[in-house]
């Protein structure tokens, strides 16, 4: 029972955190249509961003936030203009851009292991904070309560965002049809080169935590992460940012299960669940029609 | 213009069955020349999928691994001589192209990712260690017994060849038009009679196949493999790279792109594989800002038609 019990809680925990992982992927695809397949790299940036905060200075990973939250709006907004304009032009938008970023995330895990190094690396859980936690009679440790918190907090900014401020509606309404929005006098680039960088520094502020909730960060793990973002966004909707929280929590309660009761098999589950689910409800939980012939 | 396009398809057969068939004797290292051709046909066939129909298999990958397994568990468990274990190991690609069809009913993107976690989830299966029994699961597979070069050199070419006569023919015929109506406006195709599903499928399948040849000959060929060697997303990346820059949709654009990437590739030196992948992300994205096209665009402002 308090396996079960135990597995339960976790998953909520990692449920947030991986709502996190998963979001700022969607709001790219819900403001701009385009799936940032580089979105794995950019986690990993963040999570090495946290790993040499702490090793190189001593500092917590938390101070490596601020310190990517800038450093994503220096790339990012460079980035959108030099690239999105020119994209949206061509022919088919939707794949080429996703070929695109395929190509960034490429360049994004060369770089990585160029810069850093092929290894593994880890950094200590105490840093959060030492000991446990006690929830519902279950202990866990205090780093994935910090990034449950974190995560909820976030998340809760950018509902505030989206739906009680002006920038958010116009942004709810570049999401809902970009040529009405333009019609209506939006600035679509301004408003989709915010949604850009938020989502970037999104994947950012996942990656402090993923030392903590995925054990060690090399690389290499860009990719994984970018499937199981998807395999999130989709369970809850793509293009509906808020609905990821579910996409996040079915996805965290069903690997503490598979991790408890399967281990040997609960790497497939990302996959097998974003396969099943984009052949039974690919428009996922929340509903949109995505399908054609 | 079909007599045009039908015969520079015959000088293009002719020129791959000459040049890889007599360059064996010319020039010693055949494992490069061995690679240089499973990555024209994996290009080729990877072509066959994206140019014709618009999918681009991000998972391609995942038929090279399944055929390289099928053919070393129909040579080691079921004792079958290589070749036919080879036409095995194709065919067992083309039934997980089958399970695999249903994805052809989603939009682009949703495919090309539901693909690559499928090629990521077969490569889960094949490297558990509680399949050691049958897969031999990480420890990989030894082939060491029937391992034949230069037979397996001859196989490959046989596929190379069969692989470009497949792209010929979509190139050329009626399906492959159909095809590629269907992929540039599926409503009017459909209108105009076109079985947007039936074209798709076959593409689909003859690409599967490919991939799972190329895979089972590679595993001969090297006679020693693991998971990690078969199943690496690498091998997508370059089929990928080597269609987008040559152009997707002919069928010389392909066959420039992988004899030149890889020809560059191997000369410049495997010892650092992410200098490669910095060279090619940076290629991808700069083929799709500035010649979505490949290649094969710059020969069409030129000559009228090419194949």
């Amino acid at each position: 029972m308090g396996l079960l019990e135990y597995a339960l809680i976790g998953g909520v925990l990692y449920g947030l955190f991986f709502a996190l992982v998963g979001v700022g992927l969607n709001l790219i695809f819900g403001v701009m249509r385009m799936i940032n397949l580089a979105h794995g790299d950019l986690i990993m940036l963040g999570a090495f961003g946290a790993y040499w905060v702490f090793h190189l200075w001593g500092l917590s990973p938390l101070y490596g936030i601020p310190l990517e939250v800038v450093g994503f709006i220096a790339v990012g907004v460079p980035l959108y203009y030099l690239v999105v304009p020119r994209l949206l032009r061509t022919r088919d938008p939707e794949m080429l851009s996703f070929i695109l970023f395929f190509g960034l995330s490429q360049v994004i895990e060369a770089s990585a292991v160029l810069g850093f190094g092929n290894n593994q690396r880890s950094v200590p859980a105490s840093t959060l904070g030492h000991g446990s936690v006690a929830i519902l009679g279950q202990s866990f440790p205090v780093a994935w309560v910090v990034a449950a918190g974190v995560s909820v907090a976030a998340i809760l900014a950018l509902y505030v965002y989206l739906y009680h401020s002006r920038f958010g509606y116009a942004t709810r309404a570049v999401m809902a049809s970009r040529e009405e929005a333009l019609t209506a006098g939006i600035s679509v680039h301004r408003i989709s080169a915010t949604a850009f960088v938020a989502g970037f520094c999104l994947a950012g502020l996942a990656g402090v935590f993923a030392p903590y909730m995925l054990g060690a960060i090399d690389p290499n793990m860009g990719v994984d992460l970018t499937t199981v973002s998807f395999a999130i966004v989709v369970i809850g909707s793509l293009g509906q940012p808020l609905g990821t929280v579910i996409g996040g929590l079915v996805y965290g309660i069903a690997i503490m299960l598979m991790q408890t009761y399967l281990p040997s098999w609960s790497n497939l589950l990302p996959y097998l669940l974003l396969i099943v689910i984009v052949l039974i409800k690919p428009a996922g939980l929340l509903g949109r029609t995505v399908r054609h012939a | 213009m079909r007599n045009t396009r039908a015969l520079q398809g015959g000088a293009l057969l002719a020129l791959l069955a000459l040049g890889f068939g007599v360059s064996p004797l010319l020039y010693g290292n055949q494992s490069l020349l061995f690679s240089m051709m499973a990555y024209v046909a994996l290009a080729q066939g990877l072509n066959v999928a994206y140019g014709f129909t618009g999918y681009l298999p991000f998972g391609y990958v995942g038929f090279f691994g399944a055929g390289a397994y099928g053919t070393a568990l129909a040579i080691t468990a079921l004792h079958w001589p290589p070749v036919a274990a080879v036409l095995g190991g194709g065919v067992l690609a083309m039934v997980f192209g089958v399970v695999l069809a249903p994805l052809l009913r989603l939009s682009g993107a949703y495919f090309s990712i539901a693909n690559l976690a499928a090629s990521q989830a077969l490569y889960y299966v094949v490297a558990n260690p509680d399949l050691a029994g049958i897969t031999r699961g990480p420890y990989g597979i030894k082939l060491t017994s029937v391992f034949a070069p230069n037979l397996s050199y001859a196989v490959l070419w046989v596929i190379l060849l069969l692989a470009t006569g497949a792209a010929i023919y979509l190139r050329t015929s009626r399906l492959g038009l159909a095809l590629r109506a269907t992929n540039q406006d599926p409503v009017s195709a459909a209108a105009a009679g076109v079985d947007p599903v039936r074209g798709r499928l076959v593409a689909w399948l003859l690409s599967a196949l490919i991939a799972g040849l190329v895979g089972g000959a590679y595993g001969w060929h090297v006679s020693v493999f693991y998971p990690q060697s078969v199943f690496t997303l690498r091998i997508s990346i370059f089929a990928i790279v080597f269609v987008l820059f040559g152009g997707a949709g002919t069928v010389i654009g392909p066959v420039i792109g992988a004899v030149l990437l890889y020809g560059l590739y191997d000369a410049i030196g495997i010892s650092s594989p992410e200098y490669f992948q910095l060279v090619y992300g940076i290629l991808i994205i700069a083929l799709v800002l500035f010649l979505p096209d490949g290649l094969a665009s710059l020969a069409r402002r030129r000559v009228r038609d090419v194949l």
